[in-house]
């Protein structure tokens, strides 16, 4: 059985313009400690899935089709079961670190709160303990002096320190998914291999799936086995990251690929997408 | 039938291609929004009418403001209640005055107050604010500290002794009003300047090498206006209120001139006499402005909220 | 004034600012953050060069001191032969119709007030305030057509345009006094990958069509490689390396140039995955 099989999905708005498809028809499985990757560039409705399956859709969202976490509907869980699922099964991390974390406590408090309230093993953790372990966790992500450090605000860390820290909070709770929503936009590129690096060695040592939404083609070959490209609400391709990036069958992927300089490469001028194939889809939907 | 067709849709492209395409502004969506917002509506045609009654209400008026009915003198709790045969359709004033005529009256200049006191809010405040955030620097906190130190005086205080020394008049009144209503305005427009100030459009008016005094009323002013029009709906209540209070203390305009302030003091003062109506139909009036100028200003607020975008 | 001569050369910048420490009383001297210093470079014309470095390196700072928003403790900017520096307010007016910029977020770099006609047709007015109505008019529809936006458009407000377009309504604003030099501040970097090759090639056939010179600001290396005749790598506001531009990338001097270039994803997942590996092995070996 997938960890994570998504049937069908849709997701759509009422907006005083109309209805606005956010996502349409989606579907994707995802298997125990495997990393897919959902590539697509704004507006492709690659966050909109994972907030579905987070469940963190705005109250004006409607979402048809199935979302199932280890055989159990997501779709329709009770705020208090979705909170459960939230803390303790699936963990999610974003792209600006600091407007996840709250500037006015302290690390260790923002970070221990998770564990003692939420501890894996459902019983309430001595915040001694909790902040034992949110330490040897920091230092699992390779932040150093963890010790000294985990009383410190969010402010007094760099973008690169509080995506690390965002991270260890994630996986305070053991997630067996990770769905990590362009986690290394905000950075630089130096710092950004290196979370990259984190992740792959942190996927190895706590056995769990990655979902990883980016826009970016390159930390896609790196580091994930599947891949899945999304245009406009929609699935263009998915299949194997080495087939996806080697033999491109969908118009849409061709043109990213090459619209992308590379530094091994001279080319003389980019290729600019070729939006013909939209035509083409508008008529096989009719 | 098929070529017809082609043709006809080229035609329509050619004709597109000329024309140039409406833009749909920023203001435009607003109004789209405001007139969605039933409360605003409904206070945007109450304050309407509020306003057609003051211009116009005196066409259908049988006694001018000044005329006392001498019929009615003396007796005026037995027959100065509001009575459409005898044309005092408000009824009539202690002094066999008619109220209706009286109202308008109060109404004119009640809501002259207002919208002379927040005109000056939003013309002076807005620039001066807009100036003092752009300049920065020295400039800034001097304009900034001398409107602390204006804002420290106790502005009642001033106000009285303004009207006692001067003389009350309603032009003293509106210097008065004038003095202290741009205050509030100009630390706002401040606030929203310093923040636009690092704007990149500002940043690219100022590489482009546009003047400053330029950039302030092209770039700066246009965009605080959100906020400003906000604030200055909210503005003419607290203006007709504060004139309102200083009638009520008997300082504001004098008679035979009048206000809502004026007429509701005059009301209260006559209410163990039986004659009611003096009190409740300035009331209305004030209360429905009020009430209507708070809807608008909270319709205005949701409808410019740029967060909705 | 010889071919060979640079437009612009700009000698020992150095710009510092001011920060006030946390709970500083007025009279503690504040501390100096040097920013930028000492950067000294040249610029020919007709020729790109690419100012590339991570986040807090100074580039941006530089490329304002350079045309004088920010002002600098020393240096020598000299454009076409006179000091930038040392000009009066009115000389310095002359210049701005010169030097134009371009800026990173397209839509916040456009006035939401103003049509795109107003904002394309403002430097207009800003040097040369006789021009007619309809002269202004017809200079920007020109100007929206060349940069590939139909001149229909005039009227509408840069909400109703996509990212794309309004960086397009920026380049044809900074185009409109016929300037002879561009500093593009990250122009690229807020757009998605197909748009982002779009308006690089609307770049360079503007570079080629009209010689200007170009200074190309940007995070992204493989954008830069792409645009650039010459790279300039910052590191905390000195320079890293300067060269030509296949040569910084293909054979890097500088230990921090060969970092970066490491860290620069390629979308191949083959070639990729070696050069992740490469780097751990390096990493494990030090």
């Amino acid at each position: 059985m997938a960890l994570l099989d998504i049937q069908n999905l849709r997701i759509t708005y009422d907006t005083p313009e109309g209805v606005v498809e956010a996502v349409k028809d989606v579907s994707l499985t995802v298997d125990k400690g495997e990393t897919l990757a959902i590539v697509g560039e704004s507006g492709s409705g690659k966050s909109q899935t994972a907030f579905a399956t987070m469940g963190l859709l705005p109250h004006n969202a409607k979402v048809s089709g199935s979302i199932k976490y280890q055989g159990q509907e997501v779709i329709g869980l009770s705020q208090n079961e979705m909170n459960k699922l939230r803390s303790n099964e699936i963990a999610m991390i974003f792209q600006d670190p600091m407007t996840s974390l709250n500037p006015y406590l302290r690390i260790s408090d923002q970070m221990a709160e998770t564990l003692i309230y939420n501890a894996p093993d459902g019983k309430r953790m001595k915040k001694k303990d909790a902040i034992a372990e949110c330490v040897r966790m920091l230092e699992s992500v390779k932040i150093p002096d963890a010790k000294d450090r985990i009383h410190l605000y969010p402010h007094e860390f760099s973008g690169g320190m509080r995506q690390r820290v965002m991270i260890a909070m994630s996986l305070l709770c053991r997630p067996k998914l990770l769905i990590a929503d362009e986690p290394t936009t905000a950075l630089d590129v130096t710092v950004q291999a290196r979370i990259m690096d984190l992740l792959v060695e942190l996927q190895e040592e706590f056995h769990m799936a990655i979902v990883l939404i980016t826009h970016n083609l390159g930390i896609v070959a790196g580091s994930c086995e599947r891949t899945m490209v999304m245009y406009q609400g929609e699935v263009m391709e998915q299949g194997l990251t080495t087939d996806i990036f080697g033999s491109p069958t969908h118009p849409y992927t061709k043109g990213l690929l090459s619209a992308v300089p590379r530094l091994d490469q001279d080319e003389e001028r980019l290729m600019t997408l070729d939006r013909s194939f939209e035509a083409q889809m508008a008529e096989e939907q009719l | 039938m098929m070529v017809d067709v082609q043709k006809m849709e080229q035609f329509a492209e050619n004709l597109a291609a000329q024309e140039e395409v409406k833009g749909r502004s920023l203001l435009a969506d607003a109004r789209r929004r405001f007139f969605h917002n039933k409360a605003a509506v409904v206070s945007l045609i109450v304050l309407s009418l509020v306003v057609v009654f003051s211009v116009f209400g005196r066409t259908i008026a049988v006694w001018s403001n000044e005329e006392i009915d001498w019929g009615i003198l003396g007796q005026i709790a037995e027959l100065g209640a509001p009575n459409i045969e005898n044309g005092h359709f408000f009824g009539a004033d202690q002094l066999g005055r008619d109220l209706y005529s009286r109202v308008i009256q109060g109404t004119q200049v009640s809501l002259m107050v207002g919208v002379v006191g927040a005109l000056i809010a939003v013309i002076v405040g807005t620039l001066y604010g807009a100036i003092a955030g752009y300049t920065g620097g020295k400039v800034d906190n001097v304009m900034m500290r001398f409107v602390d130190i204006i804002q420290s005086i106790p502005y009642m205080f001033v106000l009285i002794l303004l009207l006692v020394v001067f003389g009350r008049s309603l032009f003293m009144l509106f210097v008065g009003i004038g003095l202290i209503s741009w205050l509030d305005m100009s630390r706002i427009a401040r606030g929203q300047t310093l923040s636009l100030k690092n704007k990149e459009f500002v940043e690219a008016a100022i590489a482009t090498g546009v003047k400053p005094l330029t950039i302030i009323l092209r770039h700066i002013v246009p965009n605080l206006l959100g906020v400003v029009v906000v604030y200055a709906t909210l503005l003419v209540p607290q203006m007709i209120l504060t004139e309102s209070f200083i009638s009520f203390l008997g300082l504001g305009v004098q008679e035979p001139n009048t206000s809502w302030g004026a007429l509701i003091n005059e009301g209260a003062g006559n209410m163990q006499y039986g004659t009611l109506w003096q009190l409740v139909f300035p009331m209305f009036f004030f209360i429905i402005t009020l009430f209507s100028f708070f809807f608008i200003g909270d319709g205005l607020r949701d409808a410019l909220d740029p967060k909705e975008r | 004034m010889s071919k060979s001569e640079p437009i612009l050369s700009v000698r020992d910048m150095r710009v510092e600012f001011q920060i006030k420490k946390q709970n500083a009383l007025p009279w503690h001297k504040p501390d100096i953050l040097r920013a930028v210093k000492g950067v000294s470079f040249d610029l020919a014309e007709g020729e790109t060069l690419g100012i590339v470095g991570e986040s807090g390196c100074g580039k941006s700072t530089l490329a304002r001191a350079i045309i004088r928003m920010i002002p600098a403790q020393a240096g020598e900017v000299i454009w076409q032969g006179r000091d930038l520096m040392k000009m009066n307010p009115k000389e310095l007016l002359g210049i701005r119709k010169e030097i134009q910029m371009i800026f990173q977020d397209p839509l916040a770099s456009l006035n939401p007030r103003l049509t795109a006609g107003q904002i394309i047709a403002e430097p207009l007015k800003t040097h040369f305030p006789k021009t007619s109505k309809d002269e202004t008019k017809k200079r920007v529809r020109e100007l929206m057509e060349k940069v590939g936006l139909s001149a229909r458009m005039i009227n509408r407000y840069p909400h109703e345009f996509s990212g794309g377009q309004c960086q397009r309504i920026g380049i044809a604003r900074a185009l409109i006094t016929n300037p002879k030099m561009i500093i593009c501040d990250e122009p690229v970097s807020a757009l998605d990958v197909s748009v982002q090759a779009q308006v690089v090639n609307l770049l360079m056939d503007l570079q080629k069509e009209l010689g200007l010179s170009l200074l190309f600001i940007a995070h992204d290396l493989s954008v830069v490689k792409h645009i650039s005749n010459r790279i300039m790598v910052l590191e905390f506001g000195d320079i890293a390396e300067l060269g030509d531009a296949h040569d910084v990338i293909h054979n890097p001097q500088s230990p921090y140039t060969r970092e970066l270039i490491n860290a620069v994803p390629t979308p191949d997942p083959i070639v990729e995955r070696q050069r992740i590996a490469e780097r751990r092995a390096l990493a494990a070996g030090t």
